[in-house]
Order: structure tokens, then C-alpha cells, then sequence
């Protein structure tokens, strides 16, 4: 650690501290709109800018629809672009997520993590992010704000060198308005760390006129939405590259997901975003008694990292995939992806389904001492198991 | 073709014959004094001039999507103003900004965006090419379709002489943005359309231009015609010639004695039936309505 980056120690939302990384990075321009929980980050990026801290070109539209078309705009435009969201938001934005992937345009946007009406409900769940997650979006989960504010710059880089969009998703509420420490990395490392915005072709460039979003039917159609996957396919590797080179200038671990105790781990618990933080406690207190349990925290969620994450599973015997949403009809999302890993290499495990802290609930470590005593008991239904 | 003409938009698109929009794209885009970018709605004018891998595009070009085209000319906007600040483009170099969008990307699907837009100030023109109704997916109607127009989703029957609802007025919507400069023109009137089209490049902030453009294929007229036809239209006072500058409004033809609206309508077939025993007080309400529309336009002129 001996080489490690001198850094601001300070308290912050995860909310306040997407938007230092954001201050830090000073895209060209941020289309955006207010909702809950996300709101915040804007009001500090306007009060950034109002401040004459920042000169980034802040536009305030008149729906979330327009907020992503205007990135659409901006980004192809040639200027480094980010928007932010939640829930209903995320939604509305649904049609121009494709077109945005589709157009291989790598705008970042934060998103405050919140369920999805009816009921309307402002709290945090995961709803809204695993209802983009076939959009063509790179989708990187944080667990507080720490995470929030590396991810946005480990994000913004990713996406400009893939030029794939990238979604930054945090916890609404628990994370979005929760302060925490956290380590800042100095300004000018992280303008360095992301570096000049220059894509290849781009609509200012008007000696060189481009057509952007044409009509590509039967005969080309299929190639172009191929490219695309093969694209997806790349930043897999290209996301662990970007990670590793921000762990040697922040001093903190990055990798495909986070492994907690999981090497010899018998019972393993899978989950991505704040509730990792209680279950990080659990695992300890359990480990106190001897019990063999491990944690795998999901970073980089799209691109999955199938092959990885299920040769970490190895030693374990079963497994509690637990989610803060429900993929109506079927089983919650991270569950079939791992499920889907499993089956590829062969490895048959005790696999246990449940859904946790839809619409805010809180969970506690109660709850999840007994996710893990239930592993080993082995005693596992077979049907979704809801923590109610 | 003439070079000159087919600069920014070329030949070999596949727009029908006796389609009026290549005429009004180019008339425009020929007005800027500077090097423009353009963004269009989802519509005829997209998927006639985009057919990868061609594109009919000499200009910077991007199709969003339906609803968008003004959001997506704001981020344009905007990250020009960016670059600028930045030193990525030279601090002289001046570019415009052009979207082109149908009557239903524009009067019903766009109708937010294109609000959101004006408001916020963006400097840049909008123009709608306005045929009267969804003419890309085979003609259902919009909030800009005529009064009697029958469409695939206002068939004539025994209980229906076709479209039931009046037209909606755009350019009093557009106006209550309070926009320096916008103006109504016509294919059938291009040094008029110049004109406007060129004053609309000089005004800074947002301008916008609704653009008479009659469909071959979906109104029903022989394809030599669509320039006699929105003659017709500006001549019978159904569709005015005129311009707001700074909320005054002038009109830019007039004629002391307009045709009677039935010279208009029987040109096409979607309005035939209304030359029957049975429609003629639905002919007598649109020439009703066409005076009234007139006359309260001449008002806002005094």
C-alpha cells in the first residue's frame, strides 16, 4: 500500500459522493430530471454549477424520456454525457436505452435503485435495474457510498472504451441517503484516470457528415445487433482491466464481484448492492463459531461474468441467491444467470431462491443468520422463498 | 440533378414521386448560412432517406426516435456549447441546428418534447412537414389530419363521413412559447419558404416552420400534381401563408376573393365522399370553418 494514492477522507451520502466523482470527471454535458431517490445527486451537481465549479452543460428536460434522448443527442453529438435516474424514471427511459446501446453510445448514468409502481412506493429495491438488464447496458452495482464513487469513475471510463452505455446503480435510500465514510481520490487523478473524450465519429464533426440511428432491415439488421453482443462479450475482460487499474491508483480491491471468507465456504450467500454490509457481519459471526459460510457480492452484473463467479462457487455446497426483485412468472434474475453457470460446468448444488426487502423493507442480520442456518440444515424448499 | 440543390440532401432516396418533402429539406437546409446537423423523427422522411447501407444525408444526421427529435437536438445543442467552452471546436466555427419531423412526430407523439425544447431556448429551427396524418404506417389519422379526411382509422361508413375532430392549431402552441420566430409556408410557395426558412437561420434561440406537404399515396392524387394541389390549399385560405415575428403576425398572401374550400378537397380522394346528398353540411362546415379560421388570423394581424 506503500504506493498508494494520497486520499481526502470525508463523510458523505452515496447520493453526494456520485456526485464528487461526477465534479471530479466534469462531463461536457448532463441531461436530467428529478426523482426520488436520485434527486439529490442532481441538486449537487446544479449547485456545483452554480457555483462556477463545474462547467458542464446541465439540461433540464421536461421528462426522464428526454433526459436519455438528450444524452442520445449529446453523445453523438461527440460530448461526454451523463444522466441519472430511479425507478419510474428508469422506466419511462425504457425505448431509448436500446437506442442508445444500439448506437454504441457510452453515456454513464447513476442510478438510485427503487422499486417500481403499483403500488407506488419510493423506497429501494432492484426492480427498476433488472427491468433494463436486456437493454444493452453495461450494469455495475455498488454496496455503499464508497463503491457509488468509485464505480462512477471506474463507469464512465468503461463505457467511453467499449462505447457501451453503463449504468452505476446504488441502493435508493440505504445507500442514495445513507452518510458514510469514504476516500476521495484527487481531481486531477481521476481527469487522469478517465482521460480526453474522442470517439471515432461524431455528429459536430461536420466535415465529415455521419448518418447516426439509420433504417437497417432484414439484410442487415441481425448483423448489427450480433456486433453489438460481441461487444458485450469484450467488456467483460475490458471491465476487470479497468477495475485492476483503479485498485492500483485507490489502494481498494476491485474485481468481477466481491469474495467474502469464499474460498473454503460451504454455505454461500449471492447478492449484489447495501445489504452485503450486514452480511459481511453474519458471516463473521458465524466464522466465530466455526460454520463455514462466505458471502459473493456481485459487482458487474451486465456483462455477466458467468464463468468466473461459478468457478468461485466451487468448494460450496448451497447456495442462497437472494434479490431485491422479482422477474414475474419465473425465477428472480440473478438466480437463473448463476443457475444457468452451474449447468454450463456441470456443478450440482443446493440452490435456494429468495426475494428480500421488496419496496424498502428492512432486513436484518437476524434474517440472514437464518438464510444461512437454513443452507446448513439443508433445508431448502424449492419454490422462491420471500423474506417478508 | 443540380449539384447545387442536392448538396445537403441527395438524390436516390425513396421517397414516392410527387412526395413534396425532398423539396422542402432542401429548400431549407439550402437557406443556412452555415454547416448544419439535422435530427429527424421516426416518419417517411427517416426510413426514405436512411436505408442503410446508404443514406441520402450530406449532412450530420441523427434519427433518434418518434417522439424524441427535439430532446435530441437539445443534447446537440448543448454539447456544441460544450466542445466550444472546451476548445474542441474553434471558438468561430458556427453550426445550425434542423430537425425534421411529420405531423404526428410533431402535433401528437413529439408534442412534449418539442414543448420541453422551445422552452429551454435551444438555438435551433424546427420543422414539421405536415401531411395531414400517419402517412409512414398507411395513413391513420392525427391530431393534424382535416375535419372529413377519411383514414385507415377514420373510415367513412354509414356512421362516419371520415375524420370527426377538427385539426389542432400548432402554431398557436408553438406561439405561447413565446418564440422569437415561427412561420407557416407551403411546397407549393419555395421562394416564400426561402425566405422564411432564412430569417428563421438569422433568429437566434429556438424557430420553428410548419410546412404544408401534401402525400401522393395516401390522399389520393395523381403524383404530377401535389404542387397544384397545395396551391390550392393556400389559395382556398386553407392553409395561410403567414409568419409570427416576436408575437406579431403578418400574413404573407392574401387574396381579395379565395376559392371556395371544395376546389381543395375534391382534388383528393380521401375527401370524395363528402361530394355526396348526404355530406353537404359536412362541406358546408369545413368552408365554415376554414372562413373562421381566417378570419380570426386576419384579427391577430391588426
Amino acid at each position: 500500500m506503500t504506493n498508494r494514492t494520497r486520499q481526502n477522507r470525508i463523510a458523505l451520502t452515496g447520493g453526494a459522493a456520485a456526485a464528487e466523482a461526477l465534479r471530479q470527471i466534469e462531463p461536457d454535458v448532463m441531461p436530467v430530471y428529478p426523482i426520488t431517490p436520485q434527486t439529490p445527486i442532481i441538486e449537487t451537481y446544479a449547485k456545483l454549477r452554480a457555483d462556477g465549479e463545474v462547467v458542464t452543460e446541465i439540461i433540464q428536460v421536461e421528462s426522464e424520456h428526454s433526459a436519455i434522448s438528450a444524452s442520445v443527442g449529446s453523445s453523438a453529438a461527440g460530448a461526454r454525457t451523463v444522466t441519472a435516474t430511479s425507478s419510474q424514471g428508469l422506466a419511462l427511459m425504457n425505448e431509448i436505452l436500446y437506442i442508445a446501446s444500439g448506437m454504441r453510445l457510452p453515456i454513464l448514468m447513476v442510478i438510485s435503485a427503487r422499486a417500481l409502481s403499483a403500488p407506488i412506493n419510493i423506497h429501494g429495491d432492484h426492480s427498476d435495474v433488472m427491468d433494463a438488464r436486456d437493454a444493452g447496458w453495461i450494469q455495475i452495482f455498488s454496496e455503499n457510498a464508497q463503491e457509488a464513487y468509485d464505480n462512477v469513475i471506474i463507469g464512465m471510463k468503461l463505457a467511453e472504451k467499449v462505447r457501451i452505455p453503463t449504468m452505476v446503480i446504488m441502493d435508493g435510500f440505504s445507500t442514495s441517503h445513507s452518510v458514510e465514510n469514504l476516500e476521495i481520490l484527487p481531481s486531477e487523478k481521476v481527469k487522469e484516470f478517465v482521460g480526453e473524450f474522442w470517439p471515432e465519429k461524431y455528429l459536430l464533426d461536420v466535415e465529415n457528415p455521419v448518418t447516426f440511428g439509420p433504417l437497417a432491415l432484414q439484410n442487415s439488421y441481425f448483423e448489427f445487433k450480433v456486433d453489438q453482443e460481441k461487444a458485450m462479450e469484450r467488456a467483460v475482460s475490458e471491465y476487470l482491466a479497468i477495475a485492476k487499474e483503479f485498485e492500483r491508483l485507490s489502494g481498494r480491491k476491485k474485481d468481477y464481484f466481491e469474495a467474502y471468507e469464499l474460498e473454503d465456504a460451504e454455505q454461500v450467500i449471492i447478492l449484489a448492492g447495501s445489504a452485503a454490509g450486514t452480511t459481511k457481519d453474519v458471516v463473521d459471526k458465524l466464522r466465530k463459531q466455526g460454520k463455514k459460510v462466505g458471502l459473493l457480492k456481485i459487482n458487474l452484473f451486465r456483462p455477466f461474468p458467468r464463468k468466473e463467479i461459478v468457478e468461485a462457487l466451487k468448494n460450496a455446497k448451497s447456495i442462497a441467491i437472494m434479490e431485491r426483485a422479482i422477474s414475474s412468472g419465473t425465477y428472480p434474475p440473478i438466480y437463473q444467470d448463476i443457475l444457468n453457470g452451474l449447468y454450463q460446468t456441470k456443478q450440482e448444488k443446493n440452490i435456494q431462491s429468495i426475494v428480500y426487502s421488496l419496496g424498502g423493507r428492512d432486513i436484518f442480520a437476524k434474517d440472514i443468520e437464518k438464510v444461512f442456518e437454513n443452507l446448513i440444515k439443508e433445508d431448502m424448499i424449492g419454490e422462491i422463498k420471500y423474506i417478508l | 440533378m443540380n449539384k447545387e440543390l442536392a448538396k445537403n440532401f441527395a438524390s436516390g432516396h425513396s421517397a414516392c414521386a410527387g412526395c413534396a418533402f425532398p423539396s422542402i429539406v432542401r429548400t431549407i437546409l439550402n437557406e443556412s448560412p452555415d454547416p448544419v446537423v439535422v435530427a429527424n423523427a421516426t416518419g417517411c422522411l427517416e426510413v426514405t432517406s436512411t436505408l442503410y447501407p446508404y443514406t441520402a444525408w450530406k449532412v450530420p444526421y441523427i434519427h433518434n426516435a418518434f417522439e424524441n427529435a427535439s430532446a435530441t437536438i437539445s443534447g446537440v445543442e448543448r454539447a456544441y456549447k460544450a466542445l466550444k467552452k472546451k476548445g474542441k471546436i474553434a471558438k468561430d466555427k458556427k453550426i445550425k441546428f434542423v430537425v425534421f419531423g411529420g405531423d404526428g412526430g410533431t402535433y401528437d407523439i413529439g408534442l412534449q418534447s418539442l414543448s420541453g425544447a422551445l422552452e429551454r431556448g435551444h438555438d435551433f429551427l424546427y420543422v414539421v412537414y405536415d401531411n395531414g396524418g400517419y402517412m409512414n404506417t398507411g395513413n391513420q389519422r392525427s391530431s393534424a389530419t382535416p375535419y372529413g379526411a377519411n383514414t385507415e382509422t377514420t373510415p367513412v361508413g354509414k356512421n362516419s363521413f371520415g375524420k370527426m375532430d377538427t385539426r389542432k392549431n400548432l402554431m398557436e402552441i408553438v406561439n405561447a412559447h413565446r418564440i422569437q420566430y415561427a412561420a407557416q409556408g407551403n411546397v407549393a410557395y419555395l421562394n416564400d419558404l426561402k425566405k422564411k426558412a432564412k430569417k428563421a437561420f438569422e433568429t437566434p434561440g429556438p424557430t420553428f416552420l410548419s410546412v404544408f406537404s401534401p402525400c401522393t399515396n395516401n390522399w389520393k392524387f395523381p403524383t404530377s400534381q401535389y404542387v397544384n394541389i397545395a396551391k390550392l390549399a393556400t389559395e382556398t385560405n386553407f392553409w395561410p401563408l403567414y409568419e409570427i415575428e416576436n408575437g406579431k403576425h403578418k400574413i404573407n398572401w392574401a387574396t381579395e376573393k379565395p376559392k371556395k374550400v371544395e376546389e381543395f378537397l375534391q382534388t383528393q380522394g380521401r375527401f370524395k365522399h363528402l361530394f355526396s346528398e348526404k355530406n353537404k353540411p359536412v362541406l358546408e362546415q369545413i368552408q365554415k370553418m376554414v372562413d373562421e379560421e381566417w378570419q380570426r388570423l386576419v384579427n391577430l394581424t391588426d
